[in-house]
């Protein structure tokens, strides 16, 4: 029974200061398996791979690897062993070729005082081959995101690894590149390598991995097989109940109405979108449906003013705006939540009420510019307590806060200047289920009181059942309308990519 | 640090009211503060002293100690502002020297020395300018533009005096009032100071213009994310330290009773030092008035006890940089344990 189990992890035990991180987890990698990770924030799926790759190190517990007992004192150990690890975030040095990235780690166990280029690049050529088309001796920096995610993947496969770790591989990939990231890993596969595949989207799972384990609150709660279980079933078994409704109640038939809170006509920018032109209506939430890189983050930045030359009309309840710096559209109604909260949403270090005050510092301040600390206060609590945000006091770093959390500050900052029309950019991107819909609560009810929603995301269930009506965005121009029952993921997808040869070629 | 002291701020108008809990949570948060451990160290350096030197706890000393740090002072006001916008000047030895040769220079061909170190520090607040310029407009860092400024005004300095001090014996004394005067016992240098610190101090905690320094320090696309013009912050804030530069030269002129061209070297280490010791980091976001003044605090009286206490001069530098290091390497730990 052991002889085809890779890794064997029993009653592993891991606490950071006060927090139980891991409890008693025990889990199983059979060989020549996908095997997925599920669970929501904080359920010790990151702590368990950080051990598995030797980054972290447990407090009890036994590791097999091969049905030798192991210990994975450091990320040179769980190399040597052949455990690769693929994080999420892309950590390449972007100003030297592909090649020398792949190689890395074996020029840093060379003993060779030179360099030898020449064989470096034959060496990547070969690796590369088994993953696609990038050239070893391009540098990091020309590479698209996808791209660099399968150099990654490359590097981690000169270390002869058995047990690939891949943490949210497809998050910057297209449906199309992801596609092709799901037939290497079927390639590798079948060369005997085994893989711990970890994603938010519950379809790759179900479509590619063979088995899924499902991780709460950092312990383990069941492996099952994926042609035995259904991905609710998985969701329950995440969240430790039953989740009835996932999305909020829809804008119903007596809700919608003619009025038009903001048209945008003709809206072009010369290099990113051109001839974009919709009407947001009271009351509903309009999402913004399209590939990674169509120009849907442009075009709601083009409108607020953030970014780029725009050209065209945009009219606020009736009047046309001559905005031409953002803080000029925050004082018109219209906000931005940016896609990378802790990137540029967020000001990490500082408090909680420092950060929903930002947009809206002369609301808390007297005439002369000088801040009431009160005030302040008082307006964080105030908009936390609205949002139900879960924090200590509103003087405590953001950085103390959970994903969740924090996005509903980044709220909570946009909400303080009463907004017209808030145009946010995946909202829920690494946000746990409970929270995600809470967020989702909190969308229908500014809508029904009247705030416009513009909503982008790249998750196609989330859209439809949030969204009222979806705009579908491909190269820059809008390609679709849909709403009602003709919000589906084929309809979304098609319009999204038609002009993609794999697809067409599939029609 | 701001963190703390904020905190700190809104438990008192939490929706709690105030418990034994709540102080006790004040003054751990208290004793975590950098500006406590500073004061605490300046403190026993000051007992130390009194028993190593009998000199040291004179008021010839302590207002020569005082004198020392308050102009320099001045400038790790600009330096910390600076620094927590996320930027950083290394001119600012040398722009505070030639703000000293401008207005020497002026009063020499006859302007009366108010208005020439109006023009002197007017002069240095456009060399700011120029810096921002390049900073924001044409997006080059702050240290290789304020490396280049820093030649640049140094050369300038000794282009316009040929390389030696401009004695200016003419200067009339209600001028010379500024540096070496006194309010009852108190020196105006210091009198300058404390009005610097106070006012910046409150400005930096409680005026809007100021928090969107620190929101730019913090996270630069964010605060452009806020609405903020970030740009325009970052160009305020290094106009603003060059403009104290200015203002610091003035004072050390009226001081001196002359202009010297080689003036301020190394002044920079010193004031980047202070600041950083006093809470400043230099991927900006965080520092405080208080702190940096502190900051400069502790290194003028361990200079003025080495030399008390017979310490070779060369030994100084040794001494002031080994501070640096473990006030820096301190804080990072301290920081590591918070997160």
């Amino acid at each position: 029974m052991t002889s085809d189990l890779i890794l064997q992890i029993s009653n592993l035990s891991k606490s950071f200061g006060a927090i139980q991180a891991l409890r008693d987890v025990s889990f199983e990698l059979r060989k020549g398996e996908v095997h997925a990770i599920a669970g929501e924030n904080g359920a010790g799926k990151s702590t368990l791979m950080n051990v598995i790759d030797g980054i972290v190190r447990p407090d009890s517990g036994e590791i097999r690897f091969d049905g030798q007992k192991v210990n994975i004192a450091s990320p040179a150990v769980a190399q040597r062993l052949g455990i690769g690890f693929v994080h999420q975030e892309i950590a390449l040095c972007p100003d030297i070729s592909v090649a020398e990235n792949i190689f890395m780690a074996t020029t840093n166990i060379s003993r060779a005082p030179l360099m030898n280029y020449t064989r470096l690049a034959e060496k990547a050529a070969e690796v590369l081959r088994r993953l696609g088309d990038i050239n070893p001796s391009a540098l990091v920096r020309s590479l698209s995101i996808s791209q660099q995610q399968l150099v990654e993947i490359a590097k981690a496969l000169t270390l002869d690894c058995r047990v690939l770790i891949l943490d949210e591989p497809t998050a910057a990939l297209t449906e199309k590149e992801a596609q092709i990231l799901f037939d290497i890993m079927r390639k590798l596969v079948s060369q005997g390598i085994s893989i711990i595949y970890i994603s938010r989207r519950m379809v790759e799972n179900f479509d590619n991995c063979d088995r899924v384990s499902v991780f709460r609150d950092g312990q383990y709660i069941t492996t099952r097989n994926v042609a035995e279980t259904t991905p609710t079933e998985i969701v329950n078994a995440m969240v430790g109940r039953v989740i009835d409704k996932l999305y909020p109640e829809k804008q119903g038939e007596n809700e919608k109405s003619d009025s038009v809170i903001l048209s945008v006509r003709q809206l072009t920018e010369k290099r990113r979108f051109a001839d974009i032109s919709f009407d947001l209506r009271q009351g509903e939430i309009l999402g913004l449906a399209g590939l990674i890189g169509a120009g849907r983050s442009e075009i709601v930045k083009g409108i607020c003013k953030l970014e780029g030359e725009v050209t065209g009309e945009i009219v606020l309840n009736g009047r046309q705006l001559d905005t031409s710096h953002y803080q000029e559209s925050i004082a018109e109604g219209l906000v931005y939540l940016s896609e990378d909260r802790k990137g540029d949403g967020l000001f990490l270090d500082m408090s909680i009420a420092e950060n929903v005050s930002a947009l809206s510092l002369e609301q808390v301040s007297s005439q002369l510019g000088i801040i009431n600390d009160r005030l302040e206060a008082g307006l964080a609590r105030r908009l936390g307590a609205m949002l139900n945000l879960k924090c200590g006091h509103v003087g405590e770093p953001v950085s103390n806060l959970s994903g969740g959390n924090q996005q509903k500050v980044a709220i909570a900052k946009l909400l303080s200047v009463n907004p017209k029309v808030i145009f946010l950019d995946e909202p829920t991107r690494g946000v746990d289920v409970g929270a995600k819909s809470e967020i989702h609560r909190i969308l229908r009810d500014l809508a029904r009181k009247g705030v416009g929603i513009v909503m982008i995301s790249s998750e196609l269930p989330e859209l439809i059942g949030v969204c009222d009506r979806v705009l579908v965005v491909r190269e820059g121009r809008i390609s679709g309308e849909l709403s009602g029952n003709d919000m589906t993921e084929e309809n979304i997808m098609y319009r999204a990519s038609v002009l993609d040869k794999r697809l067409e070629a599939v029609q | 640090m701001t963190q703390e002291t904020k905190a700190a701020t809104f438990d008192g108008v939490g929706q709690q009211p105030p418990s034994s809990n709540g102080i006790m949570d004040a003054v751990r948060r208290l004793f975590r503060m950098r500006e406590t451990g500073l004061v605490l160290i300046i403190v026993a350096l000051f007992i130390v002293m009194s028993f190593a030197s009998p000199y040291f706890l004179t008021w010839v000393n302590m207002r020569a100690m005082a004198m020392a740090f308050a102009v320099e002072g001045i400038v790790v006001v600009g330096m910390t502002i600076l620094l927590i916008s996320g930027g950083i000047d290394l001119s600012v030895g040398s722009v505070t020297a030639l703000a000293m040769v401008i207005a020497g220079l002026l009063f020499l061909a006859g302007v009366d020395p108010w208005t020439a170190s109006a023009l002197a520090i007017l002069a240095c607040t456009g060399i700011g300018a120029i810096m921002g310029f390049f900073v924001t407009t044409v997006g080059l860092h702050h240290f290789i533009v304020s490396l280049a400024v820093m030649v640049i005004a140094r050369g300038a300095c000794l282009l316009g005096t040929g390389g030696r001090p401009i004695g200016l014996y003419t200067l009339p004394p209600e001028f010379k009032f500024i540096g070496q005067g006194s309010i009852g016992v108190i020196p105006v240098v210091i009198v300058i100071f404390l009005v610097v610190v106070v006012a910046s101090d409150f400005m930096l905690r409680r005026t809007t213009i100021f928090r969107k320094v620190f929101y730019t320090g913090s996270n630069e696309k964010a605060a452009a994310y806020s609405g903020i013009r970030t740009k325009r912050v970052v160009f305020f804030t290094t106009t603003l330290c060059s403009a104290l530069c200015g203002v610091a030269g003035i004072i050390y002129m009226a001081r001196f009773g002359s202009a010297q061209p080689t003036f301020g070297m190394g002044m920079e280490l010193n004031v980047i030092a202070a600041a950083v010791i006093g809470g400043a980091s230099l991927s900006g976001g965080t520092g405080t008035i208080f702190g940096a003044i502190l900051g400069v605090i502790l290194l003028s009286v361990v200079s003025s006890s080495l030399a008390l206490l017979d310490v070779s001069v060369y030994w100084q530098d040794i001494i002031r940089g080994s501070i640096l290091l473990s006030a820096v390497t301190i804080d990072h730990y301290l920081n590591k344990r918070r997160r």
